[in-house]
């Protein structure tokens, strides 16, 4: 029963996502303030039933229904609760639920709370929302319904794939979620802007603060993502240019454009067509991963013949959707009206330069993860584009970016002046200076460029430093002053300062790890150590343990100084799974600071022996660590009075429109 | 039967999908050579998985091309020997940063592209826009506010 009213439910939120599709916008064309204002009790309504189905599926998965296939395909009784609930989303066809459910979870916000906005362009906005909610669910429905029964239900269930069965699922794939479905709205708000034919600084004030937060949600899942990957593969790798990870890297590169271009265009009315663009193309980006990731094209050119129905699904929202924003952009972008002017060296100059750089490496990207698949459908070549290309591509295009993005902040709107800046920034060039000559005389080993990383990330770091210290004048004023200055600061400037500063910790932690990690691999027996950086890692040797659906092999290793002094005891395992019969390592972790002793656990060989990893991951943590500060900074910037209060009405309101809401 | 699970198996997030790869019977007791060996494994596609070097994978196949990079460097071959060796038997497919040819100007050409047709577009637009509004506001402004205006253009503190 419960199945069948979710399989319901979602067909009355496909209809109502119809209506919310069309009947604004012919209001909108009619000027029928009454059509018009169809579209947020609508969008609230189609809410409503998608979270009951949602809900719905997700009971079938704590209640163990075996009769629904989906069910019975991805969990298993003796999974615990937080693993069965999670498993919702660790399949394909939940995976979908939970991206419309946060779609229609968007919009009835903009609905609920968007009571501020021009009736006209929140029509507009819905309706678009409304057309990309009717076209995924109308996928769900017709390609990956997760309700159907199996006749003869089934005992019990062939259990989630153990690598899935991990805390990671129940943030990671929410979060990014989140991230990619909330640049719908920045998306929704471009068409809305175009079908109108108009669009002023406001725009950028109303989209700002949901750019803001897909953001801060794709920095943290895709930072979760990457975690999760570091301790589940068994070797401590963060990062792979998978066609995956890239697939979230994009949206969030474009996004991150988009999020700085809004800036300008909010404060200066100027790149308003391209603010537009970017919110077309970063959207784009993520449906275009949605598709990369859903049809499996990817994976194998063959899984479309798997399933075609899917793949050619997904490509065909994914044609209408981009090539029509495209075609209405192309065709109504030149009646937009140009804004402000700016001299090249200012704070625009440099918002414009990242945006460059940010795109240019989206590109990147972008042109990396597909040309394989262009290639071999073109001339039937098979390459392969890995990491060694993004390294060598990706990273000339980001040193820039870092090198002039302290100067951002720094600079004045409509016209800068860079020897000023750079004055101010001197005592941050000359701590990166002392760090790199730090660096070069303490630490032996490593490539020789990795010091100047250091100097970057610490030149970026300080530079974020400066901004506050320059705006609150501490070394200036007497302390009590500048607190109050401090405090007298709008938040976003602590957030930018935040957020920069952030990307400065990451790259320390992406360099620490990458240059100076250094990992042991041998097959020891009991009572033999490893010697790893400044540690000596003693192999006890191994017990057995029983988890609720698996069985632990369990190593036991303590980890002590080289003169003796115990410092922790590290307990890895070799996972074995019997629903699928499938095996997993389950790597140890000891924290010292911000770095890290890893090991993982092979095969024990027959003479009693364990193949054993041993890795020392310095300043590993800072990697996340400085997504934690960019989404810290995104949530101050949110939290900022302007955003707060939300943005003045333009001087002329319709005020018919207006009092018919 | 077991490995091919774990390396087939698609999931639709990032998530990693080995068990083990460099093995410690595999490694070279020699320090320089296996220290060779890893570098040009991670420059090495393992074929049959989703985008992983041959250092990263547990599939069998990876673990025979492991030893066979192995054997070749023990044999006295150069880098650059190995990897002509394992390009003509395996083709290009092999190499994770494809060399430079026909088949891939496009592709390392594309970011240098971007950026230079990205900052070719600022400047026109910025040029254009320059002289239009320049044009627009000598018609529309009155002295003194064209004066102001000069000013806030060429040198005057406009913060």
């Amino acid at each position: 029963m419960i199945p069948e009213l979710g399989h319901y439910a979602l067909m009355l939120a496909f209809g109502l996502a119809l209506i919310q599709g069309t009947m604004p916008i012919v209001g909108t064309r009619t000027k029928d303030p009454v059509l018009m204002s169809v579209a947020a009790p609508v969008a609230l309504a189609q809410f409503a039933f998608v979270a009951i189905a949602f809900l719905a599926l997700a009971e079938c998965y704590v209640a163990s229904d075996f009769s629904v296939l989906n069910v019975f395909e991805n969990s298993n009784s003796q999974m615990p609760l937080i693993y069965r609930l999670t498993s919702v989303w660790g399949n394909h066809e939940g995976s979908m639920m939970l991206w419309i459910s946060i779609l229609a979870f968007f919009g009835a916000l903009v609905a609920a709370f968007g009571n501020n906005l021009p009736v006209v362009l929140k029509a507009n906005a819905l309706a678009v929302q409304g057309w990309i909610a009717a076209a995924f669910e109308l996928f769900i429905l017709m390609t990956s319904n997760p309700f159907l029964r199996i006749p003869d239900a089934p005992f019990e269930g062939r259990d989630l794939n153990p690598i899935l069965q991990d805390p990671g699922l129940a943030f990671h794939p929410p979060m990014l979620y989140l991230g990619y479905v909330g640049f719908s709205i920045a998306f929704s708000f471009a068409i809305a802007a175009l079908l109108e034919g108009r669009i002023d600084a406001a725009w950028a004030r109303w989209v700002r603060p949901w750019v803001l937060v897909a953001w801060m949600c794709l920095t943290l899942g895709i930072a979760g993502g990457s975690y999760w990957s570091y301790y589940e593969l068994g070797w401590g790798g963060f990062w792979f240019w998978d066609p995956v990870e890239n697939a979230s890297l994009m949206p969030w590169l474009a996004g991150t454009a988009l999020l700085h271009s809004a800036v300008v265009m909010e404060k200066r009315a100027a790149l308003k067509v391209w603010t537009i663009l970017l919110a077309i193309l970063t959207f784009s980006l993520s449906l275009m991963g949605t598709f990369l990731v859903r049809s499996g094209v990817l994976t194998s050119v063959h899984a479309f013949a798997v399933d075609p129905r899917r793949g050619i699904f997904i490509l065909a929202i994914l044609v209408l959707f981009i090539g029509g924003a495209l075609s209405l952009y192309a065709w109504r972008a030149p009646l937009l009206k140009q804004g402000g002017l700016f001299a090249p060296i200012s704070r625009e100059g440099a918002l414009v330069f990242n945006n460059l750089f940010l795109t240019s490496a989206c590109a990147t990207v972008l042109v990396g993860t597909l040309y394989p698949l262009a290639l071999q459908a073109l001339t039937g070549e098979k390459i392969s584009v890995g990491p060694p290309f993004f390294d060598s591509t990706f990273g000339p295009l980001f040193v820039p970016l870092m090198l002039v993005m302290p100067f951002g902040p720094l600079m004045g709107w409509k016209r800068g002046d860079l020897l000023g800046a750079a004055q101010r920034l001197f005592a941050a060039a000359m701590l990166s200076a002392v760090a790199i000559a730090a660096t070069f005389a303490l630490v032996r080993g490593g490539p020789v460029l990795a010091p100047f990383g250091v100097g970057v990330a610490v030149f970026v770091m300080m530079g974020a430093a400066t901004d506050i210290a320059e705006r609150t004048m501490i070394l200036r004023l007497p302390f009590r002053a500048a607190a109050r200055r401090a405090i007298g600061l709008p938040r976003s400037a602590w957030g930018t300062a935040f957020a920069h500063f952030g990307i400065g910790v990451t790259l320390l932690g992406i360099i620490g790890v990458t240059a100076w990690g250094s990992e042991r691999i041998a097959a020891i027996k009991p009572g033999q150590s490893l010697t790893i950086s400044h540690y000596r890692v003693t192999f006890d040797g191994t017990f057995n343990r029983a988890g609720p659906n698996y069985q632990d092999i369990v190593g036991h290793f303590t980890v002590r100084r080289p003169n003796g002094q115990f410092v922790g005891v590290l307990e890895p395992s070799h996972r074995t799974f019997p629903a699928r019969d499938m095996a997993v390592t389950e790597a140890a972790l000891m924290s010292r600071g911000v770095s890290q002793i890893y090991v993982s656990l092979g095969d024990p060989n027959p003479d009693g022996s364990v193949a054993v990893r041993l890795y020392y991951k310095p300043h590993v943590l800072m990697i996340w660590l400085g997504a934690v500060f960019m989404f810290f900074g995104g949530g101050l910037s949110l939290s900022d009075r302007r955003l707060r209060i939300g943005a003045p009405r333009p001087a002329k309101t319709r005020a018919a429109l207006q009092a018919a809401e | 039967m077991k490995y091919l699970h774990a390396v087939v198996i698609l999931i639709a997030l990032v998530a990693p999908t080995a068990l083990w790869a460099v093995e410690p019977s595999e490694m070279l007791s020699n320090p320089v050579l296996e220290a060779r060996a890893r570098a040009l494994s991670k420059e090495l596609r393992c074929m049959v998985c989703q985008n992983e070097s041959i250092d990263e994978s547990a599939a069998p196949l990876a673990h025979d091309i492991r030893v066979l990079v192995r054997r070749r460097l023990v044999a006295g071959d150069s880098d650059q020997q190995v990897i002509n060796f394992l390009v003509a038997r395996y083709g290009e497919f092999i190499l994770l940063k494809p060399p430079l040819s026909w088949n891939t100007v496009a592709l390392w050409g594309m970011p240098p592209a971007v950026l230079l047709i990205g900052i070719v577009m600022i400047v026109v637009v910025l040029r254009r826009r320059g002289t239009q509004l320049a044009a627009e506001q000598a018609t529309n402004l009155s002295a003194s506010e064209e004066a102001r205006l000069a000013q806030l253009l060429h040198g005057g503190d406009s913060r």
